[in-house]
């Protein structure tokens, strides 16, 4: 940590521009969380920080047509303080608020969290399972895709130098829809998953699924979906059966690794675990009957 | 200044209250100094350059980069710190681990070390720091170490009694015991046999090894550091650097914890070399990687418990083979164990062997009842498969067997009365044994045993013009001393406990103060405290007697106040504290009372522990949902400080049990040197621990004080690994029982049993 170039644009254009004329090393700082301590501990030493917190976009909860967007810099615990929000996707709301402390929450960031391209990112799994979108500025413009083609490996991101996300969007949420996340942690908080799991559930008549999406974390490269799991679920009631099925499905889609924080056999039975559990509070959150 | 140290059965007026601390405001607002506080004009920063090698031959050091590097003003190696030991091995050892010389012997061992104007500037110089090293074969298991094929941690150890020709991992084996095991088991009609295992933990003091160390070339030197014994600090120092102990005076800071790990030096040395180098104040902090890999944890274990009884459950022998890693040099550690490990029992036949074994990690420092726990963890263990196969319950068992007033114990000496047997009888009627347990609940019950320590005490009681009174103490407050020694003093004197004030003085104030370990500070510090308060009152007669102009034998001190006692002194008026403080200026000067002592008869601390957990059987995870701790206190001096010892130790050891561990890849690397993945437990990890103080006096101090902070720490590995084998219905033998180990054990035991039932 020589000398670091900071700067805090007020639009993302500004910010895009920036990031995209930056010559050494250059990150963008939302809640700082990762950031600080990554820079704290040696491992980085910046040239260039760009501060996204100026920006009015990135600060706001906001509901277009149904369909929340949340800004790049809004706090964790901002999320769980919004009612609406609340309601409609408890799963991602539940997910975030889980990262860290109450001091982290104050500052950490989905996108943040999202952009740290962490296996183990406890908002991902959810926000997957949401089905949400990343909106992206970049020097070319603006694009949305997929928050699951956001990250590509540990670490690593489909973002090309000069693109910064500005919001996530969560599509627009129907009638008897829930959703839920889970995480395994050897601790009872301020830990990091050993394991996780992301569940959303569309009911029809008679609490028979329509629609479902599940999503694990900490058990592959990046974030998964595990479409085999949402077919032992849809057109489905929940029973027993039908969970067992959801958390075979599970195991299969598992390929974590061995280390300090927990064995692949460990992972892949209580990814299941996980699943099943979550499936079974989105259904009830759905209005579904057990 | 000796005096007699029985026990008196005094009265007490103060002694027993629950004051506030006289430390908490400072603590509460950050007005409290600790060790990375202090600065001195023209300081330097240090940092130490470390070996990433687990064990590696040492080739050469370039540090003339470094050198060169500008704002760079001492670049340090073992060079800077000859040996000066004359032949003390010991003292060598604490050197070699201070700065590696011809060798790193683990993740983390020091190798150079830098002084310069910033931290950016010291980082820079690190890095610009060339070490060759050629890499050895490494061994960071306790067994495989133990092994004749293993790399060797240092070439001149022998095992005791084996080939003195072959260098060995085997620096001390301990036999304790007496009787004849072989004929006991001959004689059981019951014998039950496990082997265990523990992994390293680390204290996971909050607060960093910091220090700000001053050293001119005139040989005289000032260190500021956060230690539990700034005397044996200087002590060490002085001996390393080749300093006469006057010169070099050593402050404790503020401590933020130390359960151990800070009664050995680690850093202080380099500090105090560089500052001599660079001839300016050098500022040495260790981050928490540092602390992990480069402090002392403590040892990993491997124990194997074989007891014998008859079947209505007395036990007729007992043995233990307890097998304890110090880290790279030789420890105690083995030693410690086997003592302790049958602490709790009247055995007629027992046999103990502790091995001290040198492994590639950095070196074993004390943690709170150093070893008692992990032996604890394999003798209570086994103890509840003896109650189960007996069909007996495990604290009748225990109560059956449990060492009273004359037992020889298992180490030896005779004991005087001891309070094992109270605190079983206390569990047995305590509520929480007959509380209802749920599904998948499971409790667990065990007993620890500590010997606790007295040694070199010194302190000054200065009474101040006002009727104040300072008193002056060389044991470190570690746990909340200072309001105990407050009462004590207060007590003695008669005076308000407000009224005092306890500074710890610096080396420099006081004759040498042994460390505070052992759980010695409020015993030791608290019986020199009443004899100093004593000496004072004598002093204080003496000026009343001047002032009424009569014999000072006809002076009695009662309440806070000099009476002339008989009838021809009816028409004097008592003499208050203050009174005869205010006069003195002019009645022979300051009042003062002073004590030294070896504060020797340090009695035993027993204590049982109940806990009750709830297991997810699903995921292995475990919740503690209710724990109780009973010990004997002797006499609990303040009894809040006494109840949050007893729960400190119980909290550490939940996270012990549960999930702290000491990770090491193949390659000898520590891999969790952080609290995201060394996890101790946070606030919500835990319940409220249930306390309950039993007072049987110790007859070696006036107040009947035993110490009592280190014991709390002994049975929880072993009250929790019977809660969880309660709840689980699977024997657990290995901490800590992280969820993957109480999962994988909950697999097998369902595997084993469809494959009984397929049978």
């Amino acid at each position: 940590m020589t000398q670091v170039n900071y700067k805090a644009p007020t639009t993302t254009k500004e910010a895009s521009r920036l990031m995209a004329k930056a010559k050494g090393s250059a990150f963008l700082l939302a809640g700082g969380t990762d950031l600080l301590v990554r820079m704290k501990s040696g491992l980085i030493d910046p040239d260039l920080i760009v501060d996204i917190k100026r920006i009015p976009a990135t600060q706001s909860i906001k509901k277009n047509d149904g369909k929340y967007v949340i800004g790049a810099g809004v706090p964790c615990v901002a999320l769980g303080k919004n009612k609406g929000l609340v309601k409609a996707w408890p799963g991602v709301v539940e997910a975030a608020n889980l990262i860290g402390s109450d001091q982290i929450q104050g500052r950490c960031t989905m996108v943040g969290n999202l952009c740290n391209a962490s296996p183990a990112a406890d908002s991902v799994p959810a926000l997957v399972a949401a089905r949400a979108k990343a909106v992206i500025v970049g020097p070319k413009g603006r694009r949305t895709i997929p928050v699951e083609k956001v990250v590509t490996g540990p670490g690593t991101t489909s973002l090309k130098k000069g693109e910064v996300i500005e919001s996530i969007k969560l599509p627009e949420r129907g009638a008897r829809s829930a959703d839920a996340y889970l995480r395994f942690i050897p601790r009872t908080e301020m830990d990091i998953a050993v394991c996780s799991a992301g569940v959303n559930l569309t009911l029809g008549a008679k609490g028979i699924i329509k629609q479902a999406r599940v999503a694990l974390g900490a058990v592959a490269p990046t974030v998964i979906l595990v479409p085999a799991a949402a077919r032992a679920l849809v057109g489905k009631q929940l029973d027993d059966a039908v969970l067992a099925k959801v958390a075979a499905a599970c195991e299969i889609a598992c390929a974590p690794i061995d280390d300090k924080r927990g064995t692949v056999e460990f992972r892949t039975e209580v990814a299941g675990v996980l699943a099943r559990r979550a499936a079974t509070i989105a259904y009830q959150r759905a209005g579904g009957k057990l | 200044m000796t005096a007699d140290t029985s026990y008196t059965d005094q009265e007490f007026e103060l002694v027993g209250t629950r004051p506030v601390r006289p430390d908490g405001i400072d603590k509460v607002t950050g007005r409290a100094r600790y060790g990375a506080d202090a600065s001195a004009p023209g300081q330097l920063v240090g940092a130490i350059l470390r070996s990433p090698h687990a064990h590696a031959k040492i080739k050469k050091i370039d540090t003339s980069k470094a050198e060169k590097l500008a704002g760079v003003k001492a670049v340090i190696t073992s060079a800077d710190l000859p040996d000066l030991t004359h032949g003390n091995r010991a003292s060598f050892d604490i050197l070699e681990n201070c700065m590696a010389r011809d060798r790193a012997l683990y993740d983390g061992h020091a190798v150079a070390a830098v002084a310069a104007i910033d931290q950016v500037t010291a980082r820079r110089a690190l890095s610009l720091i060339k070490v060759v090293y050629k890499k050895l074969p490494h061994v960071t298991d306790v067994d495989e170490a133990m092994q004749d094929s293993a790399p060797i941690v240092q070439p001149h150890i022998r095992t005791p009694g084996g080939d003195p020709d072959k260098p060995t991992n085997i620096s001390q084996i301990s036999t304790f015991g007496h009787g004849d095991v072989e004929a006991g088991f001959a004689k059981a009609e019951v014998i039950v046999e496990e082997s265990f295992k523990t992994e390293q933990t680390h204290q996971g003091y909050i607060e960093p090894h910091a220090c700000l160390a001053t050293l001119g070339p005139d040989g005289q030197g000032e260190l500021w550091v956060t230690t539990q014994g700034h005397y044996t600090f200087r002590n060490i120092c002085a001996e390393l650097l080749g300093l006469e102990v006057a010169n070099l005076k050593v402050t404790s800071s503020e401590i933020g914890g130390g359960f151990g790990g800070k009664t050995h030096v680690w850093m202080e040395p380099v500090a105090l070399a560089l500052s001599r180098k660079a001839n300016r104040p050098v500022k040495l902090v260790m981050s928490r990687e540092e602390v992990f890999r480069a402090s002392g944890p403590t040892s990993s274990t491997s124990v194997d418990v074989k007891l014998g009884a008859t079947a209505d459950g007395r036990i007729v022998a007992a043995t233990a083979t307890l097998r304890y890693q110090g880290g790279a040099f030789p420890g105690i550690w083995g030693m410690l164990g086997a003592m302790t490990s049958f602490a709790c029992y009247d055995l007629e036949n027992v046999k103990s062997i502790g091995y001290d074994v040198l492994v590639n990690r950095p070196k074993v420092a004390a943690y709170r009842a150093p070893s008692a726990p992990m032996a604890a963890f394999g003798v209570e263990s086994t103890m509840n498969l003896l109650a189960e196969k007996i069909g007996m319950d495990p604290v009748e068992l225990r109560i059956l067997n449990a060492a009273t007033e004359g037992t020889k114990a298992s180490y030896g000496p005779p004991y005087g009365p001891i309070g094992i047997g109270a605190t079983l009888e206390a569990v047995q009627k305590h509520p929480h044994m007959r509380a209802r347990l749920g599904k998948n609940q499971g409790r667990g019950m065990a007993c620890g045993f500590w010997f606790n320590f007295g040694g070199q005490t010194c302190c000054d009681l200065n009474i101040g013009v006002d009727g104040t009174v300072n008193l002056t103490v060389g044991t470190v407050d570690v746990g909340g001393s200072r309001a105990s020694l407050s009462l004590i003093a207060a007590e003695e004197l008669g005076i308000p406990y407000e009224k005092v004030r306890v500074t710890i003085g610096d080396t420099a104030s006081l004759g040498h103060n042994d460390t505070t370990e052992g759980s010695r500070g409020t015993f030791s510090s608290g019986m020199a405290t009443i004899f100093a308060a004593r000496n004072a009152i004598e002093e204080l007669k003496v000026r009343a007697a001047q002032t009424w102009e009569i014999d000072a034998k006809h002076v009695d001190w009662q309440n806070g106040q000099a009476v002339a006692r008989g009838i021809e002194h009816s028409n004097l008026g008592p003499l208050t504290l203050e009174e005869l403080a205010r006069k003195s200026p002019t009645t022979g000067g300051p009042i003062a009372g002073h004590n030294e002592v070896v504060a020797d008869g340090a009695g035993v601390s027993f204590a049982s522990h109940i806990c009750d957990v709830e297991v997810d059987p699903e995921t292995g995870s475990t919740k503690v949902l209710r724990y109780t701790v009973v010990q004997d206190a002797g006499k609990a001096i303040h009894p809040d400080y006494v109840e949050g010892q007893f729960q400190g130790g119980a909290a550490q050891g939940i996270g012990w049990a549960l999930n702290e561990e000491y990770i090491y890849g193949k390659d000898g690397r520590l891999q969790n040197p952080g609290f995201l993945d060394y996890r101790i437990p946070v606030c919500s990890d835990l319940p409220f621990i249930d306390t309950k103080i039993l007072e049987i006096p110790n007859p070696n101090h006036p107040y009947g004080i035993r110490g009592v902070g280190e014991t709390s720490i002994v049975p929880p590995l072993a009250a929790i690994a019977n809660a969880v084998s309660n709840a689980v219905g699977v024997r657990m033998k290995h901490i800590p029982m992280s969820p993957p180990r109480i999962l994988k054990a909950i697999k097998e035991q369902q595997a084993g049993e469809s494959q009984v039932s397929a049978g």
